[in-house]
């Protein structure tokens, strides 16, 4: 038993449920109780979908439970047949009817549909989200994919983007954009978009781009094995990824792509050599997210802002592995949770300067009052926004930039701030100028020792004239510093101390 | 009043014929009420025993908004529990002893239970009543069900508020009054004021705190201030209270009749009724009378969510003149519902219980000028040209009584504007 405040990913067949909405064509009869429709608001909320998902619950009660439950989904199965008329449809039970173990595969073949059905077995007990999406993927197809004729050598499918997928509709635009441009052709964009007909032809590919891993990468492996379709494994997010990705592309198509490379990489590279962005040099930042974002975001943060990454995690436990190896690289552990609690006390414990994470940790962020930027899935409606805004390719660089750089102090902003920091208007009720006058919840105490410090006079002064912007985090600092070293009466010295012991 | 009489008798639904369906719901189950409960009580915890999907659909239900460590959560049963690999009690005990432990603050802690929990008959009772031994005076634990397969969304406050009255501290008091169901704080003062101001003393379940719960005993009356509260209702009876029915207070006139039901009770003189109620009834006429012209002749379809259908019906039927054309509801209760029913408008077409496919085609047929429905029905409803109202709105929002009568007309009556103004 887990105490959970908050989950980053559902059950595994919400999974299943992102990659039956994200497709056209397909069915889900889900065998559920009451309640479990919750799950529609997640797409037609967040996702401001315009259609309900294709789910039939069967919304069993418990007075259902001493009668015939299996006969209320065989009924559910069957009249969602009539109504939808499906290509295909997809079975399963949710946590709740895992337990009365009814065999919905086993009930709807006995109904004799003229359609292909597919069973799926989603552990809730044990698995969660990003595993049961990548599953039903995996599930739909092994069932549906037949060998067919191949198809020219620059002929590829993208594999994983599915509904409610963090900026899935926009990368799959840029993304099919530079394929275009590279002379690549798309076949089959799954599970979002394609049909089971289109499923049906993915092995007439040359090759698989497999984009989200956490979606895509057992079925990527599963059509590499059965149909010969070697697959990419780099992810274009950032501006030396995307170059590595359609090299990667190129070479899969036997294309080159060196002069389309050449000729295009986006506004990021000069943003971040501009002068303005020296003052993110250095800056402390925390990723957190799914494998696939996390891992991205560090390296572009190390490589493409020149920011330190001085912690990283993510709750995709099937990717703790490459997690690690990239942590290692950067010299630091990589947080490997599913617990909201442990990622807050890690962010309190490092205090960066700006946090890339999830929806949980712009939570923990706007807490702790540390910058926030998101870059990973679970997502809140603001995750899918009006404008084009994907995370992928050059045009995603460009995006990052910007929304990394945005909840910062802007460059000339903070050396302004510097000088004049004993000015009338410049105070430290002044928020960044861009981001409007809102106060800041202080940060949790990070004090834990019972020993009651004082500040005397004469350092309460010094530490007056350290810049407003830092002067909390000095104030914290020095704190643990004392607290730590048994000091009780914070001088001048203890000040100069704690920053020397902090800076190094 | 007389006036109002007259409309009972001239109007009514009591015997018309009821749809009952039955089918997929498009409803939430009763843990979603935790999202409001634990707002009302402000030292308790919701400690949920269930699956994954439960903490998902509650952070989900609450819009992952609240920035502050929620007083809710899900101790989640895994594959140990119930392979029998960890002691499923056990492993509760831990779970609410880390929570205790972090959170001191807490006085009263509700283990819920949960769909899962009810099929694998996890005694959530018998461990409340072990935790109690351990945690009380402390920590005072009780336990109820929000499971989906016993209740629907607002059902989960009645499980929730019948355990606190199996509870609650014993009087033998002169005649008193209490005012059962989840108020926003300003909406009780309003009410407290006013019967006050007849001379009533009132109190209400659920009380702010762990510590404020109101007492009972057989010299209690009740009001029911949300037409959910079947089992608290009877509870109450078993501990001697008796219930005052009444139409709900939305509205003008649905107050204006509750509150009249415990002044009647309680002996108050029309004409002292009157001084107190006067001012606000007009105020909240003058605010109707606003929205009345927007809204009068416009046809409005109830999707069954959150019992709180019928009383709006009625509000929207008779002081807005609004065309009612099916009032869903998932449980009909004609006991408490029965003033409900006489006042709705003869020949309502009326529906129980939901087959959500079959309900679309009737509302997409009837097209109505809005559609109140769930947050899983309403995008889609609007990309077919369909405007809709969210039903959570009605919960989570303050809606009763005199002063927030006009409020509650503007939640129709925004969606329509918006339809009207908006021409991309």
């Amino acid at each position: 038993m887990q105490l959970t405040l908050w989950t980053y990913e559902g059950p595994p067949h919400i999974g299943a449920m992102r990659v039956a909405t994200g497709m056209t064509g397909l069915h889900y009869v889900l065998h559920a109780p009451q309640g479990d429709t919750y799950a529609d608001l997640l797409f037609t909320m967040i996702e401001r979908r315009e259609k309900r998902p294709p789910v039939t619950y069967t919304t069993f009660q418990a007075r259902d439970l001493g009668k015939d439950t299996a006969e209320l989904f065989k009924t559910s199965c069957a009249d969602a047949y009539e109504r939808f008329k499906p290509q295909a449809m997809i079975v399963g039970a949710s946590c709740t009817a895992e337990l009365i173990q009814d065999d919905p595969g086993g009930l709807a073949s006995t109904l004799g549909l003229p359609i292909p059905v597919i069973a799926l077995e989603l552990p809730a007990y044990q698995k969660k989200e990003n595993w049961g999406a990548s599953e039903t993927f995996y599930r739909l197809v092994r069932a549906l994919a037949k060998p067919g004729p191949k198809r020219a050598a620059n002929t590829c499918n993208i594999l994983g983007p599915s509904a409610l997928g963090f900026r899935n509709r926009d990368d799959i635009v840029e993304i099919k954009r530079l394929l275009a441009a590279l002379g690549v052709e798309v076949l089959v964009t799954a599970p979002m978009s394609a049909s089971p007909s289109d499923i049906v032809k993915l092995p007439e590919a040359a090759f698989n781009i497999s984009l989200y891993p956490e979606v895509s990468d057992v079925t990527a492996r599963f059509l590499e094995k059965n149909f010969g379709q070697k697959f990419t494994t780099t992810i274009p997010i950032g501006v030396g990824a995307t170059r590595k990705f359609l090299t990667e592309v190129a070479s899969l198509a036997g294309l080159d792509a060196s002069a389309f490379i050449a000729a295009e990489q986006g506004r990021l590279p000069w943003y971040s050599k501009s002068v303005d962005s020296t003052y993110l040099t250095g800056k402390r930042v925390f990723v957190f997210g799914d494998a696939t974002h996390a891992m991205a975001a560090a390296r572009m943060a190390r490589d493409e802002l020149a920011f330190d990454v001085v912690g990283m995690g993510t709750y995709s436990r099937e990717f703790a592995k490459p997690m690690r190896e990239l942590a290692a690289e950067l010299g630091i552990e990589a947080l490997i949770t599913d617990d909201y609690l442990d990622v807050e006390a890690k962010v309190a414990e490092l205090q960066p300067d700006l946090v890339l994470g999830t929806q949980m940790e712009r939570h923990i962020a706007k807490r702790l009052g540390v910058p926030c930027a998101v870059i990973s899935a679970p997502v809140h409606v603001q995750d899918f926004p009006a404008r084009f805004s994907p995370h992928m390719g050059f045009e995603g660089a460009n995006v990052i930039f910007d929304t990394w750089v945005h909840p910062l102090m802007m460059g000339l902003e903070e050396h302004l701030l510097h000088m004049f920091r004993d000015d009338f208007e410049f105070n430290e009720a002044a928020a960044p100028s861009h981001l409007g006058h809102q106060k800041q919840e202080s940060a949790a105490p990070a004090m834990t020792s019972e020993i009651t410090l004082s500040w005397l006079p004469e350092a309460e002064a010094e530490l007056k004239k350290i810049p407003f912007f830092v002067r909390k985090k000095a104030r914290r600092n020095t704190e643990t510093y004392a607290a730590n070293h048994g000091v009780n009466h914070i001088t001048v010295e203890t000040l100069y101390d704690a920053k020397a012991h902090f800076s190094k | 009043m007389n006036i109002i009489a007259k409309n009972i008798k001239a109007a009514g639904c009591e015997t018309a014929p009821v749809l009952r369906e039955r089918g997929q719901r498009e409803v939430f189950c009763g843990l979603t009420s935790i999202v409001w409960l634990h707002r009302k009580i402000q030292d308790a915890f919701f400690l949920v025993v269930g699956s994954r999907t439960c903490a998902h659909l509650v952070q989900s239900a609450a819009g992952v908004m609240i920035f502050a460590e929620p007083r809710f959560a899900t101790a989640i049963i895994d594959e140990r529990d119930l392979a029998g690999l960890a002691d499923i009690d056990d492993e509760l005990d831990r779970v609410v002893n880390r929570l205790l432990e972090r959170r001191p603050e807490i006085k009263m802690l509700f283990l819920v239970g949960s769909c899962p929990s009810e099929v694998i008959k996890l005694d959530l009772k018998r461990a409340a009543s072990r935790l109690n031994r351990e945690h009380l005076p402390n920590v005072r634990v009780l336990n109820y069900s929000g499971s989906g397969i016993e209740t629907t969304f607002t059902q989960g406050e009645d499980a929730c508020l019948a355990s606190l009255a199996e509870d609650l501290p014993r009087t033998t008091a002169k005649a008193n009054l209490l005012i059962a169901g989840a108020l926003p704080d300003a909406v009780e003062d309003q009410f407290s004021r006013m019967f006050k101001d007849m001379g009533i003393d009132c109190s209400f379940l659920p009380g702010r705190r762990s510590n404020a719960m109101p007492a009972v005993g057989a010299n209690t009356v009740f009001l029911m201030a949300q037409p959910f509260l079947g089992d608290t209702a009877r509870i109450l009876k078993e501990h001697g209270a008796t219930a005052l029915l009444a139409p709900f207070p939305f509205g003008a006139e649905g107050t204006t009749l509750w509150l009249k039901a415990a002044a009647h009770h309680f002996g108050v003189s029309d004409a002292v009724f009157e001084k107190v109620t006067a001012a606000p009834r007009q105020r909240a006429e003058l605010a109707l009378a606003k929205h009345r012209a927007s809204l009068s002749g416009k046809s409005i379809f109830f999707f069954p969510d959150s019992q709180l259908e019928l009383p709006l019906a009625r509000f929207a039927a008779r002081e807005l003149n609004m065309q009612l054309v099916e009032v869903g509801t998932p449980y009909l209760h004609t006991q408490h519902m029965a003033q409900e029913l006489a006042l709705l408008p003869a020949g309502t077409m009326l529906s129980e219980g939901q087959d959500v496919d079959k309900q679309l085609d009737r509302c997409r047929a009837a097209r109505p000028d809005i559609t109140v429905c769930g947050l899983g029905l309403a995008n889609p409803l609007e990309a077919e040209g369909l405007t809709t109202k969210w039903s959570i709105e009605f919960v989570f929002s303050p809606i009763h009584g005199y002063e927030q009568a006009g409020d509650l007309a503007g939640l129709f009556a925004r969606p329509i504007a918006r339809a009207e103004r908006l021409s991309v």
